[in-house]
């Protein structure tokens, strides 16, 4: 049992100018959280599991052409539209900001993932299956979601308990498996530190394009970024003007007002396309 | 005013009783055909909880599809109960008479119906039972913290149908004591002692009919409000959700309230020429009810049709490029463009070029023709709302998809259809389906006597 809290606000950064979109966060994730194999039926079918996706857009015409990637996983918004509509509260805000699912609650209403305008919630079409030879390589610390309910990208938070345990119960240091003396076993930003609690696909990212920290951790990596952006948010609201030529940040469909706690940094181009 | 000519009380009994106390050697044929229908759509949908949602053709964007269609579809067509029953009740339009009991019962089915969509619809339909449906029969299980989002709109929607559901039995039940009392007078043995509770120790006296007439009077008002309410929550399940462009429009409530009388009452029309034909009630259900149901028909399907150019008007007016990537999907791209516009041909133009001649509202084929068109067409345009608004869910295109329907969702649908058509028909057996009672006020009340040279009714009403 976790005692000492601090205030968390867990928030990730994707810079789209380090993404290569070699998919690795796509198989770290699928490894992670028990995502059911994705096989050719279910592609054809159209039901593939993805909890984090490389989206492709292509740019330009041929032969002048640029391939754009973009991963998006669940948002974790912080007026989430998933939320106010499921019936039975299977979705809801923890108070570390993040979206989580219930997966006992869900009855499979399907109107948490009509309503997601990021198309990231998935849903079990099918009882999930693994090979036999894959049934050792579950991760003990997720559940296995049944069908008929709904899933989605939880930032990991098994491996955010497990970095808290690791800490104050266990006592060691998640990353190096040094002791940490007694009297410094405690929640704090110092010892939360990035990489103890890294979501399986930040962690996989081999150009370090998403990072993850907390929002409110001066030390950590995406305090600025959010920052920016909640500044952007509070100009906006009063009717000022965003330079948005001179800003990378922004969030996904800022405009409906989910107020996402994922902030995609802009590609930056040195070789523009030739618009003429 | 009236067609046709008098008829005294006792040919009424005789004629209108006639589904109940002598069944036709169709009957049972047709009953049996109808009940294979729905154990054939009973079986899919065990097959389909049973397999998983993988059976049907949902997939990611398209999360709902015919199932929530049909839910729509069906809540639609038990509008006319109300509309028929109270509001021409209250407005006192003579022609209601042979119409609203056929109504009122096609409202009941058709919201039982309807409230198995959503059950079916769901990933885990035993959990649903007993998170939602146990709204209206049992308390939620509040002592061990398990409660409804009520921010939800899918714990208002069974709120409102609920609601709307008790109060049209409500309303049947009270509308049919009187003639539950003329059914126990007439038969023998076990069914006449079930009528006889039914019909609550109706003597007929004075006191008994002022309460009968209170009560319903009472409830035509009281409902009034449900009958509103039911159809703009049903659209808000799509009006309130932020993420899919094109449903998230204030326009939707009366839209769909006025999409659901037209579908409804051009279904009550369609009840009304079947039991004519099938039971020889040419004496009750004439061509003038016809026509007025047609008239009125027209002045909503007008109103219907405003809103609904108004909705895709608004749609363009915001120029904003998901909005116009729904539209497009919907106007431009085949097969999704074929429908649309068979279905604004089937809603609107097709039926109201029909109902503008006189000649044309008095032939009952074409009459059936018409409403049959109503119903398809208003059946695509839940569809063609629903199914493009979440194939162009927003622009991100790379999820952007289409939606195909299986055959498991095929069978449910069309034995959602056979099991309204077969429980009208077991219920014409029990009850009448026109009210006696009803029909006799009404002759009543168009007897007229002669007073020197003038011609003056001999009944007045004091209300």
């Amino acid at each position: 049992m976790v005692t000492q809290r601090i205030d968390h606000k867990w928030g990730m950064v994707v810079d789209l100018d380090r993404c290569t979109g070699c998919q690795a966060c796509v198989v770290a994730c699928q490894a992670e959280n028990n995502i059911p194999i994705n096989t050719k039926s279910f592609y054809q079918q159209r039901r593939a599991y993805h909890w984090i996706r490389i989206e492709r857009y292509w740019e330009g015409e041929f032969p002048n052409v640029k391939a754009k990637f973009i991963p998006i996983m669940c948002q974790h918004c912080e007026n989430a539209p998933c939320e106010p509509v499921c019936p039975v509260f299977a979705t809801y805000h923890n108070d570390e900001g993040m979206n989580v699912q219930v997966y006992n609650r869900c009855i499979g209403t399907r109107y948490c993932s009509v309503n997601c305008p990021y198309t990231v919630r998935m849903f079990n079409f099918w009882d999930p299956k693994w090979p036999k030879s894959l049934r050792n390589q579950l991760n003990p610390d997720v559940t296995i979601r049944t069908r008929g309910i709904m899933e989605k990208c939880s930032f990991c938070v098994q491996r955010l308990r497990r970095g808290e345990v690791n800490v104050e119960r266990r006592g060691i240091e998640p990353l190096t498996g040094e002791r940490i003396p007694a009297a410094d076993r405690k929640l704090n930003y110092r010892q939360m530190k990035e990489g103890n609690y890294l979501p399986a696909c930040v962690q996989a990212c081999p150009t370090n394009a998403l990072q993850f920290a907390d929002q409110n951790d001066n030390t950590g990596p995406v305090k600025e970024y959010f920052d920016e952006a909640n500044e952007q948010i509070e100009t906006r609201h009063q009717g000022g003007h965003v330079d948005e030529a001179h800003t990378r940040v922004y969030r996904l469909f800022e405009e409906i007002g989910t107020k996402p706690n994922v902030i995609y940094l802009k590609k930056v181009e040195p070789f523009p396309l030739d618009k003429a | 005013m009236q067609e046709g000519k008098p008829l005294n009380s006792r040919q009424v009994n005789r004629e209108l009783l006639v589904s109940i106390l002598n069944s036709p050697k169709w009957f049972f044929m047709a009953l049996a055909i109808l009940g294979f229908i729905v154990l054939a759509a009973m079986s899919a949908a065990g097959f389909m909880i049973n397999q998983g949602f993988g059976v049907t053709g949902l997939n990611r964007p398209v999360m709902w599809g015919f199932f929530i269609t049909n839910f729509v579809f069906w809540i639609g067509i038990s509008h006319a109960g109300v509309m028929l029953s109270a509001i021409l009740r209250l407005s006192k339009a003579e022609w209601r008479r042979p119409a609203t009991r056929a109504a009122e019962i096609l409202t009941v089915f058709s919201l039982m119906t309807a409230m198995m969509m959503p059950l079916i619809h769901t990933g885990r339909p035993w959990r649903t039972v007993y998170w939602i449906y146990t709204l209206p029969f049992i308390p939620f299980d509040f002592a061990r913290g398990i409660w409804p989002n009520i921010r939800s709109p899918l714990v208002w929607d069974p709120s409102a149908v609920y609601t709307y559901l008790t109060s049209s039995i409500l309303f049947v039940m009270v509308a049919l004591i009187p003639d539950f009392a003329v059914l126990r007078d007439r038969t023998t043995g076990i069914s006449h002692r079930i009528y006889g509770m039914l019909a609550m120790g109706w003597q007929g006296n004075a006191r008994q009919w002022k309460l009968q007439v209170i009560a319903g009077v009472l409830l035509s008002a009281l409902i009034l409000p449900v009958f509103v309410s039911v159809h703009s929550i049903v659209s808000w399940d799509f009006g309130m959700a932020v993420s899919v462009k094109s449903w998230h429009s204030t326009i939707f409530a009366p839209y769909f309230v006025v999409g659901a009388v037209h579908s409804g009452v051009s279904a009550v029309a369609l009840v009304l020429i079947i039991l004519r034909y099938i039971y020889s009630w040419q004496n009750y259900i004439r061509h003038e009810h016809i026509d007025a149901l047609a008239r009125l028909l027209i002045v909503v399907a007008t109103g219907w049709f405003y809103f609904f150019v108004m909705e895709v008007i608004f749609g363009f007016y915001g120029r904003e490029a998901d909005e116009i990537a729904v539209r497009n999907f919907q106007f431009t791209v085949s097969p999704w463009n074929i429908w649309m516009m068979i279905f604004v041909g089937l809603t609107y133009f097709v039926p109201v070029s029909i109902w503008l001649s006189r000649s044309m509202r008095r032939n009952l084929w074409i009459m059936s023709l018409a409403c049959v068109s109503v119903n398809i067409g208003m059946w695509l345009e839940r569809f063609l709302i629903i199914v493009p608004g979440l194939a162009r869910k927003q622009l991100l295109t790379f999820d952007w998809y289409t939606y195909r329907p299986s055959s498991v969702e095929w069978i449910i649908i069309i034995g959602t259809f056979a099991m309204v058509s077969m429980l009208m028909l077991t219920i014409a057996r029990v009850v009448p389906l026109i009210p006696l009672y009803d029909i006799k006020e009404g002759e009543i009340l168009r007897t007229e006597i002669k007073i020197g040279r003038v011609t003056i009714p001999a009944v007045f009403r004091e209300d």
